[in-house]
C-alpha cells in the first residue's frame, strides 16, 4: 500500500486545472446535468445537480430530503420502546447498529445497566449489522464501476449473516431487538456454532474481494487519486468512519470512547487506516474492518458469559429528567443521540446525528474538477444509505 | 447428398435471394444463441445463480419471449428528438452488422461472396455503426445519450486502428486479404516442418490476438470498455430512448456483431472453417465447415464474454490512453517483427 | 479504552457517595472560562461523561473558533432545542398515558430548559470533539425569542454548512454568514418550521392514535383479541 506521492497528488490537480483551461478557451457551454433521484449509481433518491464542462464537474450539488420521514419529530411522540422500533429505519442496513446508541443513552440517563450477557450479545449483534452493512458495500461498489460479478457474490454470502441475525432477533433487515436494560431474547440454541461458521463463509468473501476487486488494475486505476480527502478537510466536515480512517486519521469510537453498554474492551483487535485518503483507501480500509469484524465476533461467541439477558427494568418506561449523548462506531460512522428528557414517557427531543449527512456534505468540495464516472466513485466510495442522510 | 450439393449452380438471382434470406435467418439466430448462452446461461453459472428458467425448457426460449415482449411494446419517440434521424439509428448500426455477414466464409464454398479483399471489407464495413451511435445519441434530445454517444465515437473510432494493426499481421503472415485465402493459408502451413495441425496463427500472432480481442470488446462497448452504456452512471448512455423494437434492432446488432467478430477472430487466428487433418477440398467440409466455425466462435466468444463479467470499466480519459500509447505501438512493433520474421523465412 | 461509570459504588459502611470528579474536563471548563471570560454563562459537567458549557450568543462563533484552536477539530453537530412543551401534548390515549396520568390529560408545564441552564425558548446547541484528548464538549446559546438569529460557524468547520441549513428550515434560526442559507430538506415553497413545538404533527390531528392496539379488525370479523402493542 504506497503512500500516494506528493508529485501524484499535484499531478492530479494540475491534469484537472489543465483540462479546466481547456476548456474555458474553446468556451465549451456547461451543462446541467441531473444525477438522480431516481438513478442506478446512488444508493437511493439522492439529487445531486451537476454543472458540466464537457466530462468535467465545475459544481455538484447534492440536494438531499427525497426521503426525509421527519424522524425528530415523531420521536416526540413516541415512547422509548416505539423509537427503537423506529430507529431500526435510518440505516437500513446495518439496523441493530442504529438501536444502540439510543438505548445506550436511555440506559445512561435511566442510571440502568444492562446485564453482562446481554451487553456481550448486543456487541456481537453489533459487528454483525457491520458485516451485514459493509459486505454489500464491497459488492455494491464493484457494480458501480462496472464488476457485475462481484455483487452477486457479495449478496450471496451476506445471506449468511442476515440468516443469523434473523434467527437470533426473528428479523432480517429491522430486528428492533434492542431494550432499555438489556435485550428483548436469549440467544436460540445452536447459534454460536452457525455463527461461526458464517463467519468463516465471510472471511471467504473478503479473500474473494480482494482478489476480484481490489487487486484488479482496472478498479485500481479508477479509484487510485481519486476523491483525495485530507485528513483536516475531513475533519472539519464531520466525516467519520472509514472515510475519515482512510485518510489517515487514527480514530475509532469502539477503542477510544466505547460506552457502557459495549464490551470491546474485552475484544483483542486491530484499527485499520491508510494514509492515501482517496476512494482506494476507503475502500480497502472498509475490506479490512469486515474482515477484523468476522474476528471480533470470533472472539466474542467464544466468551458470552452466562446470565439473564435482562435488568430490572419497570414495564413502563418514564426516563427520569435529563440529557445525554451516546455516540458509537456505526458501520456508516459515528452516530449518535441527543436524548433530551423531561421524566416523561416520550422524550422531549431527541437529535439524531446521522454519520452519511456529514459524510455527503463533503461531495461539493471533492467533486470539483473530476469528471462524471469519477464522481460516480467518489460516492461509492464514501457510501452512504439515503435514510441516514435523511432521516 | 454432399456431391448434389456440389454440383447446385443455380443462376445469380436465385443464389443471391437465397444468400440473402440466409443472412437474414442467421444473423437474428445467432445473436440469440450468444445472447441466450452466453449473457444469460454463463454469466448466471459465473455469479453463482442460476439464470431464467421459465421460458422454454430450461430457459432456453427466455430470448425469443423478450424478442416477442420487444415486438409487441409502443413505438415511442421522445418529444424532442429529430425523429427522422431517431428512426434511422438503429438501422444504420443493424445494416453494419448484416454486411459483416457477407464477407465470411463457413465453408470453401458457403460464403455469401468470397472477396479477394475480405478482410479489408469487413474492417470497413464495421465502422458503419459509429454513424448509426452518433445518430442515436444526438436525435435521442436527452443529456445522458448525447454523453453515450460522444463517449461511444471518441472510443469507436480509437479502437479501430489497433483492431486494424493487428489484423495486418495476419495479412502480413498469410499473404492474402481474402478470408478463405487465410484459412488456406493457416490449413496449409507448417510450424518448423510439421504440418500436423497446419498453422494457426495464434500461436505466431498471440499478440495480434490479444490485441484483436481487446478491440473487439471496445467496439461491441463491453466492460471493460463499456463507458458509452455504463449501466450505473449514464443509464445505457445512447440507447436510453430505445424501447420496444428499436432497442431490439440495437440490442440483436450488438449480438450479431460479436458473433461476427469472434467469427472473424477464428477465421484470422484459430484456422476457420477448416480442421488440420482434412484437406480443405474435401466435400465434407459443405457440413463440416459450419459446425467447425460454430465451435470456434464459441470459444472466443466466451473468453470476450468472460472478461466483459468480471472486469470493472475503465474510465474513458484511461480508455483512450489505453487505445493510443498502449495497443497501437504494440501492434506496430507486432507489424515490424512480423514483416521482418516474414522476409527472413 | 475508558469504560465510563456513571454510577458510583456505595461504601460498604454506606457512608456519603464520594463524589467523583471529572479532572480533564474541570480543566477544560477552567480553560474555556478562562478564553471566553464573561461570555460562559453557564456549564454542567456530569462526571466522566460529558461537559455542557452555555455561552452569549455574541461568543457563539468564538467559542468555535477558540475550541478549534484548543484541538477540537471534529464537527460533530449542530442543532437547536424549542423548550416550549407542546401544546398538543402527545395526541394520544393510549393506555400507557391513562395508567400513568390517571385518565386526565397531562397539563404541558411551563417552559424549562435543561443542562447548564438557559433564559429563552429556543437554544442552537452544538458539539465539538478532539479526537487526541477523547473529549467531547456541547456547546448552548440562547436565543431571544423575537431575534433568532446567531453567528455562523461555517467559516471554522464547514460540517456546519448542511446542519445550520436544517435549523433554519426546522425552527426558523438565522445563521448570519452563512453562505448559503436555504432550504435542505424540505420543498422550496415549504412554509413553517416543523420542529417547533407549536407547529402540530399533521398525522396524528387528522386522524388521531387509536390506542396501544393498532390493529385493523381482519374484514368481517371484530377484532377482540388484544395485540401485544409496544
Amino acid at each position: 500500500m504506497t503512500d500516494l506521492s506528493e508529485r501524484d497528488q499535484m499531478a492530479y490537480i494540475a491534469a484537472r486545472a489543465a483540462d479546466a483551461r481547456v476548456n474555458i478557451d474553446l468556451e465549451t457551454e456547461g451543462m446541467t446535468l441531473n444525477l438522480g433521484p431516481q438513478h442506478p449509481a446512488t444508493h437511493g433518491t439522492l439529487r445531486i445537480v451537476a454543472k458540466l464542462d464537457g466530462e468535467q464537474i465545475i459544481s455538484a450539488e447534492p440536494i438531499p430530503g427525497y426521503m426525509h420521514r421527519g424522524y425528530e419529530k415523531l420521536t416526540e411522540v413516541r415512547t422509548y420502546p416505539q423509537i427503537t422500533a423506529l430507529v431500526n429505519r435510518i440505516d437500513w442496513l446495518g439496523s441493530f447498529a442504529n438501536e444502540v446508541p439510543f438505548i445506550l443513552a436511555a440506559e445512561k440517563l435511566m442510571d440502568v445497566e444492562a446485564p453482562p450477557r446481554a451487553q456481550h450479545i448486543r456487541t456481537i449483534l453489533f459487528e454483525l449489522a457491520r458485516i451485514a452493512n459493509i459486505s454489500l458495500f464491497l459488492g455494491d461498489f464493484g457494480l458501480q464501476l462496472g464488476a457485475l460479478t462481484m455483487g452477486f457474490y457479495a449478496f450471496r454470502d451476506r445471506e449468511h449473516v442476515l440468516n443469523q441475525i434473523e434467527s437470533a432477533t426473528g428479523g432480517r433487515f429491522h430486528p428492533n431487538f434492542d431494550r432499555i436494560g438489556g435485550l428483548k431474547d436469549d440467544l436460540p440454541k445452536g447459534w454460536i456454532a452457525d455463527t461461526k461458521r458464517a463467519m468463516v463463509k465471510l472471511r471467504d468473501l473478503c479473500d474473494e474481494t480482494q482478489t476480484l476487486m481490489v487487486g484488479n488494475e482496472i478498479f485500481q486505476a479508477r479509484t487510485r487519486g481519486i476523491g483525495v480527502i485530507p485528513a483536516d478537510v475531513a475533519l472539519s466536515y464531520g466525516l467519520s468512519g472509514a472515510n475519515l480512517r482512510g485518510s489517515g486519521v487514527d480514530w475509532d469510537l469502539r477503542r477510544d470512547a466505547c460506552p457502557p453498554g459495549l464490551v470491546y474492551d474485552k475484544v483483542d483487535w486491530k484499527v485499520w487506516t491508510h494514509p492515501d485518503g482517496d476512494c482506494f483507501a476507503r475502500t480497502w480500509v472498509r475490506l479490512q474492518e469486515t474482515r477484523e469484524a468476522t474476528l471480533i465476533v470470533d472472539q466474542l461467541l467464544d466468551s458470552i458469559p452466562a446470565g439473564p439477558v435482562m435488568a430490572k427494568v419497570p414495564r413502563i418506561i418514564k426516563v427520569p429528567a435529563g440529557e445525554a449523548y451516546v455516540e458509537t462506531e456505526n458501520p456508516l460512522g459515528a452516530m449518535g443521540y441527543y436524548v433530551v428528557s423531561k421524566g416523561d414517557l416520550v422524550p422531549f427531543r431527541v437529535k439524531i446525528r446521522t454519520p452519511s449527512f456529514n459524510n455527503i456534505s463533503i461531495v461539493p468540495w471533492v467533486a470539483k474538477g473530476v469528471y462524471v464516472p469519477d464522481l460516480v466513485a467518489i460516492l461509492g466510495s464514501l457510501y452512504f444509505i439515503l435514510g441516514d442522510i435523511d432521516r | 447428398m454432399i456431391s448434389i450439393l456440389a454440383a447446385f449452380d443455380p443462376p445469380y438471382w436465385l443464389s443471391t435471394s437465397i444468400k440473402v434470406l440466409v443472412i437474414l435467418v442467421v444473423v437474428p439466430t445467432t445473436a440469440l444463441i450468444l445472447g441466450m448462452v452466453f449473457l444469460f446461461k454463463v454469466m448466471s453459472w459465473m455469479q453463482s445463480r442460476m439464470g431464467p428458467q421459465e421460458a422454454g425448457p430450461r430457459g432456453s426460449l427466455q430470448l425469443l419471449a423478450d424478442g416477442a415482449k420487444f415486438l409487441q411494446k409502443e413505438d415511442l419517440v421522445p418529444d424532442g428528438a429529430d425523429r427522422f434521424v431517431f428512426k434511422a439509428a438503429p438501422v444504420v448500426v443493424l445494416v453494419s452488422t448484416l454486411l459483416l455477414y457477407v464477407a465470411i466464409p463457413a465453408s470453401n464454398n458457403v460464403v455469401v461472396e468470397d472477396l479477394d479483399v475480405g478482410i479489408f471489407f469487413v474492417l470497413a464495413v464495421a465502422s458503419l455503426s459509429v454513424i448509426g451511435v452518433l445518430m442515436a445519441g444526438w436525435s435521442s434530445s436527452n443529456k445522458y445519450s448525447l454523453l453515450g454517444g460522444l463517449r461511444a465515437a471518441g472510443q469507436l473510432i480509437a479502437y479501430e486502428l489497433p483492431m486494424v494493426l493487428a489484423v495486418i499481421g495476419v495479412v502480413i503472415q498469410a499473404g492474402t486479404l481474402s478470408m478463405n485465402g487465410i484459412v488456406l493459408a493457416q490449413n496449409g502451413g507448417e510450424i518448423f516442418g510439421w504440418s500436423g495441425i497446419g498453422n494457426p496463427y495464434i500461436l505466431t500472432q498471440f499478440v495480434a490476438f490479444v490485441i484483436f480481442i481487446a478491440a473487439v470488446q471496445a467496439e461491441l462497448t463491453q466492460p471493460p470498455f463499456d463507458m458509452p452504456v455504463a449501466e450505473s452512471e449514464i443509464v445505457s448512455g445512447y440507447q436510453v430512448e430505445y424501447s420496444g423494437f428499436r432497442f431490439l434492432l440495437f440490442f440483436l446488432a450488438e449480438f450479431a456483431t460479436a458473433f461476427a467478430f469472434a467469427a472473424i477472430a477464428a477465421v484470422l487466428f484459430l484456422g476457420g472453417w477448416a480442421v488440420p487433418w482434412l484437406d480443405t477440398s474435401s466435400d465434407l467440409y459443405w457440413v463440416l465447415g459450419p459446425i467447425v466455425l460454430f465451435a470456434k466462435v464459441m470459444l472466443v466468444a466466451f473468453l470476450i464474454f468472460w472478461v466483459r463479467f468480471t472486469y470493472p470499466r475503465f474510465r474513458e480519459d484511461q480508455l483512450q490512453r489505453f487505445a493510443w500509447k498502449f495497443l497501437i505501438p504494440l501492434a506496430l512493433v507486432n507489424i515490424l517483427v512480423t514483416g521482418v520474421l516474414k522476409v527472413m523465412f | 479504552m475508558s469504560s465510563a461509570d456513571t454510577t458510583v459504588e456505595p461504601d460498604a459502611v454506606e457512608a456519603a457517595e464520594v463524589p467523583v470528579v471529572d479532572e480533564r474536563r474541570e480543566a477544560l471548563l477552567a480553560s474555556l472560562v478562562e478564553a471566553l471570560g464573561d461570555a460562559v454563562v453557564g456549564s454542567h459537567i456530569r462526571p466522566l461523561d460529558d461537559l455542557w458549557v452555555r455561552v452569549d450568543r455574541e461568543a457563539w462563533p468564538t467559542a468555535a473558533a477558540t475550541l478549534k484552536d484548543m484541538g477540537f477539530t471534529f464537527f460533530d453537530y449542530l442543532s437547536a432545542i424549542d423548550w416550549l412543551p407542546s401544546p398538543y401534548g402527545r395526541d394520544m390515549d393510549a393506555q400507557e398515558d391513562l395508567v400513568v396520568s390517571g385518565a386526565e390529560p397531562k397539563v404541558p408545564g411551563p417552559v424549562e430548559q435543561g443542562y447548564a441552564g438557559g433564559d429563552t425558548r429556543f437554544q442552537v446547541i452544538g458539539r465539538l470533539y478532539s479526537i487526541p484528548d477523547a473529549l467531547g464538549v456541547h456547546l448552548k446559546t440562547d436565543l431571544p425569542d423575537d431575534d433568532l438569529r446567531v453567528g455562523s460557524w461555517t467559516p471554522h468547520f464547514r460540517g456546519a454548512n448542511w446542519h445550520e441549513r436544517e435549523c433554519f428550515e426546522m425552527f426558523g434560526v438565522e445563521f448570519t454568514g452563512h453562505p448559503n442559507l436555504v432550504k435542505l430538506y424540505l420543498p422550496a415553497d415549504f412554509q413553517g418550521h416543523p420542529l417547533r413545538k407549536d407547529f402540530p404533527l399533521l398525522s396524528r390531528r387528522v386522524r388521531p392514535w387509536p390506542g396501544i392496539v393498532d390493529v385493523e379488525p381482519m374484514p368481517g370479523r371484530d377484532d377482540n383479541e388484544e395485540g401485544d402493542g409496544e
